[in-house]
């Protein structure tokens, strides 16, 4: 009784939803602590049962960045804007790492969490959300490697990496998790998605400057990856970090745009079908 | 008086798939063409034409229904499965929302549907109870002041920090009913969670239920249990087929339902639009009750065995199916539920049934039933791998006991079976 009378309930109105959904950030806000505990489950589940745990954040870079430093390094003598290439290749491994789990997990989360969808309220952009958020934590645990990494190399970034930096993660996680909008809510009605995800994966891979250096390309294919918002994210974190390519230019700016007309238009796409889930899933 | 929940004209419209039953994969011929067409429906897909026929292949799972619930008003919804019981409660809960009408909930709804959702066994007991308590909108401080009260009315004390993989089904299932019993939402749902878990803790349930009503919250109770809805209710709906048809004071309601809608013929016979499109590839046919000399009937003789026929079609190969027998009192209360590869031989040659018109039957021995009504209910599933069709109470029959143990006495007897005990007797001096 007493907690009942501590507060007058609200009065919610459930009704059919119609034209184009409002966002509804405010519930968003009010299951804030939902999305942080998702993470740490997420985070916390991951590891469990396997004998070297956290260390799995640090070796998937790792090892990567060596048969990188291999192949394309070693045989293949790729130019790297004059930068030793295990530093090279890691700077764009770590912001790739984080987009391609929030890809993976966030277009996933939906249908795999159908459980939650089909018994309960609460705002559905949770799940993408934290399936972005929890590959974050990778994502710090192998930046102490990078650090590690250019202080080897004697790699000294300028100082306004502190404010460029922290926008190009936030570059980053709005690419990625704008592409988890479009995917985890068509995956809800088509599961082709899991099917095209590792081919996705992979192309997208080759797309983006990750193993090679964009700014040696010829200017029509520079021209073709810009339209890709990934080559944007991982040129700013070796401009930032290494002061490698050219800085903001235009191809940045036109990445910059695509992620953030993709972000937003996977947001009300997600918004406007999420009335359906749990009669699709 | 206040009102909680005011419901009004809602409506709910599920399209039902036409696309899923066209292409069956029988054989390679089937797998090739789909392969070839492919790239059509994606492009189909793509512009928003869907491949199914639309307008025609929708169900209202609810129509025009309408009703208040006062605050602190503690009312029971029942129906036959398919009757909208759940659809209803998904709305109510805000999981789906309504095709036409509108509803005014007052208050936080907690509901009892979602036991154990989110809980992930790698995690311990205590990890679950903060993860399931933030996935139905508890704040983190509300957890820990009830955390104490939880583990100790899911009696897992001494397990709280092994991962709940380890647990047995009763301890997990004690465990998630703990963290949503405590939920404290203004406005409760309970649907059939009372059909789970063992007797002890049923009674826990019940008596959760009723303090939950005692503080002047609102409760949706629904259940096949007639005798919990008698208990706990004082006034509940009926629904049919997607629309109310009946609110009445409990008894009254309960009666309504229990003579309604029932087919009395010893026989159901499934029409089209009872078998849910969902449960091919099976297809249930005919229920039938018969007597010793092959008649179909709807009153058993307690004295006689009584033969259950359960005819369907495979429309594929199926493995690991079993058809199960539910029967029941009409209070709710289950007698037996059996399975027709019970025994392991059975199970070894037909536990894989190729396609075709099957009979699964047995036969109920004499002096078995005590007097009064029953309801069989029945299912089939792979273990572990799919429940293809089920309905909870697909035939009603009256028991008649002249001639059976005991009936020189006129007086009602206590439970649901009435056995011919073999008595002995004698004197020890």
């Amino acid at each position: 009784m007493t907690e009942l009378t501590k507060h007058e309930p609200t009065t919610i109105y459930i009704k059919p939803a119609k034209g184009l959904a409002a966002l509804n950030l405010r519930d968003l806000w009010i299951y804030r602590e939902l999305v942080f505990f998702m993470v740490w489950r997420d985070v916390k589940v991951k590891y469990k049962q396997t004998l070297l745990g956290m260390a799995w954040a640090v070796i998937q870079p790792v090892m990567n960045m060596l048969v990188f430093t291999f192949v394309f390094d070693r045989v293949a003598r790729l130019p790297t804007d004059g930068i030793q290439y295990e530093v090279f290749s890691f700077t764009a491994l770590l912001p790739w790492g984080l987009f391609v789990t929030a890809l993976n997990q966030g277009s996933r989360s939906l249908v795999a969490h159908n459980n939650m969808v089909t018994k309960i309220y609460f705002p559905r952009l949770i799940l993408p959300i934290s399936s972005v958020f929890a590959g974050l934590v990778d994502f710090a645990i192998a930046f102490v490697i990078l650090i590690g990494l250019m202080i080897l190399f004697n790699v000294m970034p300028a100082w306004n990496v502190l404010w460029t930096l922290p926008l190009f993660l936030l570059l980053t996680i709005i690419t990625a998790l704008g592409v988890a909008l479009w995917l985890s809510a068509i995956n809800v009605k088509y599961r082709d998605v899991n099917q095209a995800l590792p081919f996705l994966t992979q192309f997208w891979f080759f797309a983006t400057p990750v193993a090679y250096s964009f700014t040696t390309l010829p200017e029509k294919f520079q021209i073709v990856l810009s339209l890709n918002p990934m080559t944007g994210v991982v040129n700013g974190f070796r401009w930032a970090l290494l002061g490698a390519g050219n800085g903001p230019d235009l191809a940045l700016w036109v990445s910059v745009a695509i992620s953030v007309l993709i972000f937003i238009s996977g947001l009300f796409y997600f918004r406007s079908m999420e009335k359906t889930f749990a009669d699709t899933i | 008086m206040t009102i909680a929940i005011s419901a009004k004209n809602i409506g709910k419209k599920y399209q039902i798939g036409a696309a899923e039953t066209k292409f069956r994969y029988n054989m390679l011929r089937d797998v090739l063409v789909d392969t070839v067409y492919a790239p059509v429906r994606l492009a189909k897909a793509l512009i928003g034409k869907s491949d199914r026929r639309s307008n025609q292949n929708f169900v209202w799972a609810l129509k025009d229904i309408s009703f208040d619930v006062a605050e602190g008003q503690v009312l029971g919804i029942v129906g036959r499965n398919g009757a909208g019981k759940s659809t209803l409660l998904k709305i109510l809960s805000r999981v789906t929302d309504p095709t036409e009408g509108t509803v005014a909930v007052r208050g936080r709804v907690g509901s009892l549907l979602e036991v154990g959702t989110g809980f992930h066994p790698e995690l311990t007991g205590r990890e679950n109870i903060y993860m399931n308590g933030a996935i139905l909108g508890m704040k983190r401080a509300e957890i820990d002041k009830k955390f104490d009260e939880m583990v100790e009315f899911s009696e897992v004390a001494q397990f709280i920090d092994t991962p709940v993989k380890r647990y047995s089904s009763g301890m997990y299932l004690r465990l998630a009913f703990a963290v949503a019993a405590h939920l404290e939402p203004e406005i409760l749902v309970v649907d059939e969670v009372l059909a789970v878990g063992d007797a002890e803790f049923q009674r826990k349930c019940l008596g959760k239920m009723g303090d939950v009503a005692q503080q002047g919250r609102t409760v949706l109770f629904v259940s096949h249990n007639m005798s919990a809805i008698l208990r706990l209710t004082q006034e509940a709906i009926v629904l049919k087929k997607g629309q109310l048809i009946k609110r009445a004071p409990t008894p009254e309601a309960v009666d309504f339902y229990l003579s309604s809608g029932q087919a009395e013929t010893g026989e159901h016979i499934w029409t089209p639009d009872e078998i849910p499109l969902n449960s091919a590839p099976f297809k249930p046919i005919a229920l039938r009750l018969k007597d010793k000399t092959g008649k179909v009937v709807d009153t058993v003789r307690s004295t006689e065995p009584v033969t259950v026929e359960w005819e369907y079609q495979l429309e594929a190969p199926l493995t690991g199916l079993r058809m199960g027998l539910y029967l029941s009192t009409m209070r709710g209360e289950y007698v037996f539920t059996a399975f027709d590869t019970d025994d392991a031989k059975q199970y070894e040659q037909f536990g894989a049934r190729q396609a075709g018109r099957y009979m699964s039957c047995c036969e109920i021995p004499a002096d078995f039933f005590n007097e009064g009504r029953y309801s069989l209910g029945v299912n089939a599933s792979s273990f572990g791998v799919r429940r293809y069709f089920m309905d909870e109470n697909a035939l009603s029959f009256n028991v008649d006991i002249s001639g059976a143990p005991g009936t020189q006495w006129p007086e009602l007897r206590q439970g649901p079976i009435r056995p011919r005990l073999d008595w002995k007797i004698e004197k020890l001096d």
